[in-house]
């Protein structure tokens, strides 16, 4: 019996008043009165309901610049002679910065505010059982300070010069001499956004990580939190650790930019490369600091639709984790024909094409999770497994890229866009729809259309497939990425026709988007009212109003059992709720 | 059909890199295949309704976990396989350069590719080197050593047929070397974003057998040489 874990010394599992209202004390600490004022409820909230649904409505909205570039980029490599709908033609400096603000806006300002911003803000406090973050303040000059940095980027496409057009890498010396781009003030507002976006997550990421290490509710072990929740802190924390360099290197950058310094630049002794490795040691522990919060989405609605409990929950636990750590040393990857010291290659081929042993065991047990349950494709379902099947694509091929031999040949090429794009959308995109249309009645209390969410989903996924599956094909074939228009080449007209086709299918994409759109709105007004728990769910976001109350909770929850209890042999229903007191599984609850 | 996947190879170590990529095609395609087929036969197997009540495992013991753990050990050492063949043929690519037979010197420029050659005298910084633009012209079937520089920013000097590429960065000299089967045209494309030229930085190897790279070298590098020695005579 251990001191100080009162769950394990409890025989009666109705906590006693006293004990209620020590818990209370507990886990309310940011407590703080219902704002009543329109700014304070809506606009400069430290709800952090509010926040989340701040950070997806921004998310959203700056999809739709993401999602506009995805298509003049597209069009032109199609048909490069003509004049885009909707837009004119483009020139190749245009074209280079927007392919530059596609990639920066996705990444940084729809996938992380998206998954980490929206969910994480919404969902942490409410699956473990918190009244709020642990500093809502801090959350919402977070959400504040993206906010302006998005401003800052979207200003950056208006000013004398053009917008920053050196690629989402911003590769030195280009990003870094006026000279080479034309591109003065666009560059400069870039980095100045990326430098408040990062600031916003560190607030962000010491929020998710105080507020699940010290504001679970009674009986919340680590143990038993959602999986979300484990991969969103894990996110938080690779993110919190390998952000610094790149704030450094940004700052660095700026400096050369704008007062004279050489940090990057070989005329004044500094070095490309530094801002090679200074980007991609943040740059590819990013890449899973997005992943994980979709992967953590995926593994909330698995287990709920397949009526199972997560297969191997601490392997996953250990395996997110093992990924998140074996990130740090693998981001010379992206460097295998960069020029630094060839003997580096194969030590960080080992390291990167190990990763696959621990999203192999993610993907696995969401396999074995599935296996052997009782499936409904529902919307939110569909969205997970869609993510998963087409994720599995892109770990397979990264593999190819991992290999610094095969890189050689497919570095910089159509096969890496590929690539990233099926690790990065079926996690950004899949996981985040599945999360909008699982948890959109607890969020706004109604329920989305089902019909019109299985168009979006079929769309989505075809489409999908239908546009990157062409690009591989592009890519084994040598196409470099970020080239304007192909013809200067002779060994790119016979893939042209795949371009063509990965074109219509960015179209039809886009278009089938209409569909959620359509659907989050009718469904705020006219969606049939959310129950409490729509889905049979066991977590703690459902144990509360739809849409939860101030502070979450009438009464602080107290948590008996793991997160996934569902279809428990002996048990008449075939999910118990992680609140449901553990009556007659005291033996199983004091063994864990 | 398949090796119609990748451009036909015209390099000696360019059959190492596609005999590792086919290595990694196989091994990757059967576990794409294994995973996306047991995930959709579970899907239709185990849909609502085909069985009374979802099983509860919880994949918490050995026993069960062993169905996702040994598939994992099966990966890692095939990684490891994967490993040790990248990195053997990594060594013959990048290990070392070889005797050369051809020297020259690459330059990058936003938005060409300047070839420079030691000229008759066989010595790089005399005044009989040649300087060619866009066009690289080599002999068959001989070791040709090159020297990357860039004058401006990152460039990459990316031949697709030979699965030769290497990023050009200012300020350094970065060697390497490539040795072509058989004569042809080539195309070099530059694969790292270096400016709104980017797309049209194109260039050819034109690679020659010995005698045809003997008779273009006489007679592109002889008049060359003169032209330079009438420029200096004239500044």
């Amino acid at each position: 019996m251990t001191p100080g874990r009162p769950r394990l010394r409890r025989t009666n599992p109705t906590p006693t008043a006293t004990e209620t209202g020590i818990q209370m004390n507990i886990a309310i600490a940011p407590h703080h009165q219902a704002e009543t004022s329109f700014i304070r409820r809506y606009i400069f909230s430290t709800d952090h309901k509010v926040i989340g649904k701040q950070y997806m409505l921004l998310s959203l909205t700056m999809a739709i610049i993401g999602g506009f570039t995805a298509y003049l980029i597209r069009w032109q490599l199609a048909w490069p002679e003509t004049d885009i709908p909707g837009w004119g033609a483009i020139g190749p400096d245009n074209y280079n910065a927007i392919i530059t603000m596609h990639g920066t806006v996705m990444v940084f300002f729809v996938a992380m505010p998206f998954l980490l911003g929206a969910f994480g803000n919404y969902l942490i406090p409410l699956m473990i059982g918190a009244r709020d973050m642990a500093f809502p303040r801090l959350n919402m000059m977070s959400f504040w300070t993206i906010f302006v940095a998005a401003a800052v980027l979207t200003v950056s496409m208006f000013v004398p010069g053009g917008p920053a057009a050196a690629g989402w890498t911003a590769y030195t010396p280009l990003s870094d001499n006026p000279i080479y781009t034309g591109v003065t003030w666009g560059q400069n507002l870039w980095l100045l956004a990326l430098a408040l976006e990062f600031a916003s997550f560190l607030m962000g990421g010491i929020n998710f990580l105080t507020t699940t290490l010290n504001m679970r509710a009674p009986g919340m072990t680590l143990w038993r939190l959602p999986l979300f929740v484990w991969l969103e802190v894990t996110a938080a924390v690779v993110f919190l650790l390998s952000v610094g360099p790149l704030v450094a290197g940004a700052l660095m950058l700026l400096a050369d930019r704008t007062l004279g310094t050489g940090f990057f630049r070989p005329d004044r002794g500094g070095d490309p490369l530094l801002w090679e490795h200074l980007f991609w040691f943040f740059g590819h522990p990013e890449v899973y600091v997005v992943a994980l919060p979709g992967f953590g989405i995926m593994l909330e609605v698995l287990p709920v639709f397949a009526r199972k409990p997560i297969f191997g929950y601490r392997t996953m636990v250990w395996s997110t984790v093992a990924a998140g750590a074996l990130s740090f040393v693998v981001w010379a990857h992206h460097m295998f024909v960069s020029g630094m010291d060839p003997r580096l290659a194969t030590p960080f081929s080992v390291t990167t094409i190990l990763i696959s042993v621990p999203f192999a065991i993610l993907v696995f047990c969401m396999i074995a999770t599935v296996w052997g349950g009782s499936i409904s494709f529902t919307t939110p379902m569909l969205f997970a497994l869609g993510g998963l099947a087409s994720f599995i694509v892109g770990g397979v091929t990264g593999i190819f890229l991992g290999s610094a031999t095969t890189d050689i040949f497919l570095h910089g090429t159509y096969f890496v866009v590929a690539h990233f794009h099926y690790t990065l959308f079926p996690v950004t995109f899949f996981g985040g729809f599945a999360g909008l249309y699982y948890w959109y009645p607890k969020m706004f209390g109604r329920m989305m259309n089902e019909t019109l969410g299985k168009i979006h989903f079929w769309l989505t996924f075809v489409f999908f497939n239908a546009v990157f599956i062409p690009l591989f094909a592009v890519g084994l074939r040598g196409n470099p990425r970020r080239i304007y228009e192909m013809s200067s080449y002779n060994f790119l007209a016979p893939v042209q026709h795949l371009h063509v086709i990965a074109t219509i299918a960015t179209i039809g994409l886009l278009v089938g988007q209409f569909a959620v759109v359509v659907n989050f709105a009718w469904s705020m007004a006219r969606g049939k009212k959310a129950a409490a728990n729509p889905w049979h769910a066991a977590t703690l976001e459902w144990a509360t109003d739809s849409p939860p109350p101030h502070e979450n909770f009438e009464h602080v929850p107290v948590v008996y059992r793991d997160a996934y209890e569902y279809s428990v042999p002996g048990e008449a229903n075939d999910w118990i709720a992680q609140t449901e007191p553990a009556i007659g599984h005291l033996s199983h609850v004091a063994a864990d | 059909m398949l090796t119609g996947l990748l451009p036909a190879n015209a390099s000696t170590f360019g059959g190492d890199i596609d005999h590792v990529f086919w290595l990694i095609f196989w091994i990757v395609g059967f576990w794409f295949v294994l995973a996306e087929g047991v995930l959709a036969y579970s899907l239709v197997r185990y849909r609502k309704g085909s069985s009374k009540r979802a099983a509860y495992l919880r994949g918490d013991s050995v026993r069960q976990l062993a169905w996702v753990l040994v598939p994992a050990a099966i990966i890692l050492c095939l990684d490891l396989g994967i490993d040790r063949a990248g990195a053997s043929a990594w060594d013959r690519i990048k290990g070392g350069i070889p005797p050369a037979a051809t020297t020259v010197r690459i330059t990058a420029k936003q938005f060409n590719w300047n070839f420079t050659y030691p000229g008759p005298d066989g010595k790089f910084g005399t005044a009989d080197d040649v300087t060619v633009e866009n066009d690289l012209h080599v002999p068959a079937g001989k070791v040709v050593r090159f020297e990357l520089r860039s004058e401006d920013v990152i460039h990459s000097f990316f031949v697709p047929e030979f699965r030769l590429k290497q990023d050009v960065v200012p300020g350094r000299t970065i060697a390497g070397w490539f040795q072509a089967d058989k004569p042809g045209t080539y195309e070099i494309a530059c694969s790292e974003l270096c400016g709104f030229g980017h797309y049209s930085m194109h260039g050819n190897v034109v690679v020659q057998s010995a005698k045809d790279y003997e008779a273009w070298s006489h007679d592109s590098w002889t008049p060359k040489t003169a032209s330079n020695k009438s420029n200096a005579d004239s500044d």
